[in-house]
């Protein structure tokens, strides 16, 4: 059993952010770059939208997240 | 008589290849009046096969969502299509409101490095796929103000074409039927009007099912046709496609040559002089 103390940090260490219309439960301070780690999404052919805004492919690493961030992750597929 | 003995002058006129300028995209020039989709393939394989064998310099490609789960190390279209080889035109299918399709082409732009081509559809209809024009006209506007090269789907209202070439788009893709219908050409003479009054390309897009109906699209005056049901859902992509690959040409080449009036009743083709019966 984890003491009260115990489980409210652990709420803190965690956050709800929602990658293409689903949550997903993380641990805070992680930047969109880490997040595609977690995700293993391929980091070259994506485009991301962060809460609506798109962020450049070269600043990754410096968007870091935060809990009820919502993210879009797109790539090309086949369409006529 | 052998080849030799000819006039000089003949044997440089049978040596002359058809004159024609390339087909002229956002200051790119391309050899090829087809464009093909990437949509409905059973694998990248078959597409890039249909690809090569008609010819198209431009591939269409849809923008969606990444399947999280999916394993990282399988190839992407983009893996296998090559944006250094094509030209890679991200749609905004599936898009109903300008600001879904602005939105789509913002990402694309993101997704394939500031590549600024786009073909704009915002579509009114699920069962018909028609065009919702007012939303294009907005959606056009919007991404010509911001520096994208637009070349947009719409309907063969000649009026509507004449709106979306003056809101800036550098394509003006009237459909010939309904996406994915395969009914060809259902309205020539709108094409017609829309080419009589067009100073931007007129790239037929949507509605073509066999060769014969490229080939009509181009034997209008078109400067190219849009195409990705056709091949993909023959039996035999790749021969659909070199089918298409030819259509293409050989509409291009009549158009070019002028046709003959048409006329109700028959003209003889040999002479009536010097008949001995």
């Amino acid at each position: 059993m984890q003491s009260v103390n115990a489980r409210r940090v652990n709420r803190e260490r965690i956050m709800h952010v929602t990658v293409n219309g689903n949550s997903h439960e993380l641990d805070n301070n992680i930047n969109l770059y880490q997040l595609l780690e977690q995700l293993k999404v391929g980091k070259g052919r994506v485009a991301i939208e962060l809460n609506g805004k798109i962020v450049p492919k070269s600043q990754f690493c410096q968007h870091q997240l935060s809990n009820g961030d919502t993210i879009e992750i797109v790539q090309a597929i086949g369409g006529g | 008589m052998s080849i030799s003995a000819l006039p000089e002058s003949w044997k440089a006129a049978m040596s002359n290849n058809i004159v024609d300028k390339p087909l002229n995209l956002a200051g790119k020039t391309y050899n090829s009046r087809l464009i093909i989709g990437s949509g409905k393939y059973r694998d990248f394989q078959e597409n890039l096969i249909a690809l090569e064998k008609s010819g198209a310099e431009i591939i269409t490609v849809a923008i969606r969502r990444v399947n999280l789960g999916q394993n990282s190390e399988e190839p992407s279209l983009l893996d296998v299509i090559s944006p250094e080889k094509y030209t890679i035109l991200p749609n905004t299918a599936g898009c109903y409101t300008a600001r879904d399709a602005v939105r789509t082409c913002q990402m694309a732009r993101e997704l394939l490095d500031g590549h600024k081509l786009v073909k704009l559809e915002v579509l009114g209809d699920q069962k018909t796929l028609y065009p919702n024009v007012t939303e294009t006209l907005i959606a056009a506007e919007q991404l010509v103000k911001d520096g994208f090269d637009v070349m947009v789907y719409t309907s063969d209202d000649p009026l509507m074409a004449i709106r979306l070439e003056e809101a800036g788009c550098l394509a003006v893709m009237p459909l010939g039927a309904p996406i994915g219908s395969g009914l060809g050409i259902r309205n020539p003479l709108n094409i017609r009007l829309i080419l009589e009054n067009a100073k931007v390309p007129i790239i037929v897009d949507a509605g073509v099912g066999v060769a014969s109906d490229a080939s009509i699209a181009m034997e209008l005056g078109c400067d190219g046709v849009l195409m990705n049901t056709a091949i993909a859902e023959a039996k035999n992509p790749a021969l659909m496609a070199s089918a298409m690959k030819k259509a293409i040409e050989s509409g291009r080449e009549a158009f070019l040559a002028g046709r003959m009036p048409r006329r109700l009743y028959a003209s003889a083709s040999s002479p009536i002089d010097g008949a001995f019966f």
